[in-house]
């Protein structure tokens, strides 16, 4: 009885009944998707901090976004491994870091950078291939009044 | 001049709102018999608008061929000792001259549409006029009011700061003006989209209108995106074509998208279906077309591409507001016209397939918006920025590049409407053996270590023989009505319907690009290595040797200095047979800063590396080189005292002494080398990701080729018969 009920006069499903599953189904896979996304975007993404903020309370092993200018006078390198302090980007306020690996072109003393970095006794170790040097002049300057 | 250029700009304002004014008011028909007139007037005023953007683009171009300092736009981006190309091309690394380049394309792109259209679609195509020159109006607004590059410097300065040195790139200087093409073009469908939802003419006119000019959109966007790849892998000194970057991503949205509209626009052409879909798609193209030039402008994102503080995100977020509120508004409002003439017949069949396809690549661009935006998503939700990195794109990015790869197979070999299971066995059978078998002789061969780039050959291997399934049957059914030779019936098959086979090839196109991208992704061995002079690093099963260093001095074409190259030659051995040679090299530029010395301000301003390159069809082998000017120091501190000392030297002799000093100290680099970091890298199939863009391009450029205009023949009866009994054999 129940099968009558749910085909068609030509013994297949309803067509109206068969788009409304497929456009739950569709939409269901739509839903799981986007919360995988949403939960994993949370979960692995890593935190941007500043760095009075990581002098202030970093959790060692915990991996952060750390944005700042590299200190003037501070880079110095022993074959990969740099190491050089990054200050606030409004501040005074430093942090050492040492990164192994090749050194974006435009990085230099006073750039801004992004790296992602881990706490490792006094010292914040750079992830490898992270560090990220802004391109200096290419539709940045803020407009000089 | 300079006067000549702001007048253009303040010209154009005028002519652009005047021209929106007509258009509307020509459009509602008020005038009576003289509405047309109206209308006419406003399309002539996107011609005049283009042509006065034009000449100001001419004027600040001609001001950076002259070194016109005067103009600070000059002074920031150029300077005497910059190459005549790169000064020529410097007008869009700034932000006013890229600002006035997308106008200046818009008002060219518009203008040919309009021009092309002006007797066709004449209800939709004023309010797609008033739509293109509110574009105009914006960015004139801006270049007007805020960035006016033709702003005077306080000071005029005797030497200019130069090109940025990393834009010194043939590529990159014809990276920007594509990707502006893309953007601008992407800004006709949408306008006659807009036009088609105000008069309700919703029926399939306005997409064949505006159907080449969104192909050349996805064309000139595609191109751009590789170019800058390109730009990334030869001269960033990473060695990686692409980072997940926010203004990469900003390209590659807009991308995805109208390669899902050039898609599921077929459906509606054939079918009269995805009509809601279609429109939205254009819509979110447009839109995302401007978000893109809004990420770059605005240094909202962190990005290597734009970082500081700007003055133009305001303006570029009210816009797009205004661009979702209003295409929001009129989807819903015309929902009821939008309505399809037909529904899907079945799930086995091409519409299907595209359906799919348009799913997978709507779910790309979102993953990639999710991705791009989620420092600010994050810090609105829980008050912190965060970011994600490369690992949480590859985990979403790489699935779905498997599903579209196999999607670009299926859907040539199946049939619209509907298909049966014969059908699809017949069709697929082959290909689907193709695939099967190359993933079983790459796993003979010992090729291990990452599923998904192992299955990424396989499909690439299936759309191959799928692709190629089609092509030799369509060859034979020509054969069958003439007496053609291979070759000549399959130029012949591709003349005759250029858009399908051109989309064949790119899907061919694609599955090269993305096999190029999973091997150069999953097998590459990298290092960083410090090293001496004779010292070797392996790699990859290659030897890379630290022959000698090298340096030179570059003057510029007015005798000045322009950089100092220091570098290295490194021998490439495999299996100690020497089979290569790569020199690498870093350029230093001169800073601007005054306070610097005139010997250290060599080596403090910027550096760029020239990458040392071995590519093959097989792999490549790449180097770059930080040369260690620590132990030049001393050196160039005693320059600098010496030549602070000598002021009172004339100008020339003070220059020849500097050039003579610094010819010194590279000397002394190459006679005690120091030991020198580098990064070697050695890629398989990276030329492949070059080769399979451009075979997407050609396919694109087939595609968008006119058709041929020949009188149709009538086919005799007997050729129909033995296509017939060709068709049936296949």
């Amino acid at each position: 009885m129940a099968r009558t009920e749910t085909c068609g006069h030509n013994g297949g499903v309803d067509p109206a009944r068969k788009r409304k599953l497929r456009f739950v189904i569709a939409l269901s896979c739509a839903l799981l998707l986007a919360s995988a996304l949403i939960y994993t975007s949370f979960s692995a993404s890593s935190e941007a901090r500043t760095p009075s903020q990581l002098a202030a309370a970093a959790k060692p092993g915990r991996v952060y976004e750390l944005t700042g200018k590299v200190q003037p006078g501070s880079i110095s390198s022993r074959g990969t491994t740099h190491r050089f302090r990054v200050r606030d980007r409004e501040g005074h306020v430093s942090i050492p870091v040492s990164y192994t690996g090749a050194l974006p072109d435009p990085f230099r003393d006073g750039r801004e950078i992004v790296v992602d970095v881990r706490k490792r006794g006094a010292t914040f170790v750079g992830e490898r291939d992270t560090l990220v040097t802004k391109c200096p002049s290419k539709f940045t300057a803020e407009k000089k009044t | 001049m300079l006067s000549l250029g702001s007048g253009c700009l303040v010209l154009a304002l005028g002519v652009a709102l005047y021209g929106i004014a007509a258009s509307l008011y020509g459009a509602r028909g008020r005038a009576g018999a003289g509405s047309r007139a109206w209308v006419d007037s406003g399309r002539r005023a996107v011609y005049a608008t283009a042509g006065v953007v034009l000449v100001a683009f001419g004027v600040l171009e001609a001001a950076f061929l002259r070194s016109d300092f005067a103009l600070s736009v000059v002074a920031d981006h150029s300077s005497t000792t910059t190459p005549t190309f790169y000064r020529a091309t410097a007008v869009w690394s700034s932000q006013e001259g890229s600002l006035l380049l997308w106008v200046v394309l818009l008002g060219l792109w518009s203008s040919l549409m309009l021009f092309l259209t002006r007797r066709r679609a004449r209800e939709v195509a004023p309010y797609a006029t008033a739509v293109l020159l509110g574009f105009a109006v914006f960015f004139l607004s801006l270049l007007v009011f805020l960035e006016n590059p033709f702003d005077r410097a306080q000071t005029v300065v005797a030497e200019g700061a130069g090109l940025n040195p990393l834009l010194r790139h043939p590529s990159m200087m014809i990276h920007p003006p594509m990707l502006y093409s893309g953007y601008t073009l992407f800004a006709v469908p949408f306008a006659f989209a807009v036009g088609a939802l105000i008069t309700r003419r919703l029926d399939a006119e306005w997409i064949r209108l505006t159907r080449p000019f969104t192909l050349a959109a996805w064309f000139f966007l595609g191109c751009g995106i590789l170019l800058g790849a390109r730009w990334s892998y030869t001269e960033l000194g990473w060695g990686g074509y692409w980072a997940w970057d926010p203004v990469e991503n900003a390209s590659l949205m807009p991308w995805l998208i109208g390669t899902a509209f050039l898609h599921s626009v077929m459906i509606q052409e054939k079918r009269g279906m995805l009509k809601i879909w279609n429109v939205s798609l254009v819509l979110a193209t447009g839109v995302l077309a401007i978000l893109g030039t809004f990420l770059v402008r605005s240094g909202i994102l962190n990005s290597i591409h734009a970082f500081g503080a700007s003055t133009l995100g305001v303006p570029f977020l009210i816009l797009i507001g205004a661009m979702i509120a209003g295409s929001v508004a009129l989807v819903l409002s015309r929902a009821s016209d939008l309505r399809s003439d037909a529904r899907l017949d079945s799930l086995l069949s091409r519409e299907a397939v595209f359906l799919l396809n348009n799913l997978v690549l709507v779910g790309l661009c979102f993953v990639i918006f999710w991705g791009t935006f989620f420092p600010l998503i994050s810090e609105a939700v829980t008050g912190n920025e965060a970011s994600v990195g490369p690992p949480w794109f590859d985990r979403y990015i790489v699935p779905l590049s498997l599903i579209l790869v196999l999607l670009s197979g299926i859907g040539p070999v199946v049939a619209w409407r509907r298909a049966t299971a014969a059908n699809l066995r017949r069709n697929l059978a082959r290909p689907g053996a193709v695939g099967v078998l190359a993933l079983v002789v790459l796993l003979l061969a010992g090729v291990s270590g990452s599923v998904g780039a192992l299955l990424m050959f396989a499909l690439a291997a299936f759309v191959f023989a799928a692709v190629g399934q089609e092509l030799w049957r369509g060859v034979r059914a020509r054969r069958a009505m003439s007496s053609d030779s291979v070759p000549r019936a399959l130029v012949s098959l591709v003349q005759r319907n250029r858009r399908r086979y051109g989309g064949y090839l790119v899907h061919v196109g694609v599955a090269v690009l993305f096999a190029g991208v999973a091997a150069s992704s999953a097998f590459q061995d990298a290092r960083d290595v410090q090293l001496q002079v004779g010292q070797s690093a392996k790699v990859g099963g290659y030897d890379l040797t630290y022959v000698r260093p090298t340096s030179k001095l570059e003057a510029a074409s007015n005798g000045r200095l322009e950089k100092i190259d220091l570098g290295a030659v490194m021998r490439v051995s495999r299996g100690g047979k020497q089979v290569g040679t790569l020199r690498t090299e870093r350029s230093f530029f001169p800073s601007a800063d005054p306070t610097l010395g005139p010997v250290s301000r060599f080596f403090e301003g910027e550096a760029t590396s020239e990458v040392g390159l071995r590519a093959g069809l097989r792999r490549d082998v790449w180097s770059a080189i930080s040369p260690s000017v620590r132990d030049l120091r001393k050196q160039v501190a005693e320059g600098d005292r010496v030549f602070n000392g000598a002021k009172a030297l004339p100008p020339v002799q003070r220059d020849i002494a500097l050039a003579e000093a610094l010819s010194g100290l590279t000397r002394s680099y190459t006679v005690n080398p120091p030991a020198a970091t580098f990064r070697l890298i050695v890629s398989p199939l990276v030329s492949w990701i070059w080769i399979g863009a451009l075979i997407v391009f050609a396919g694109g450029l087939i595609a968008l080729w006119p058709p041929l205009r020949r009188a149709p023949r009538p086919v005799a009866a007997r050729y129909a018969a033995r296509v017939a009994r060709e068709l049936g054999r296949a």
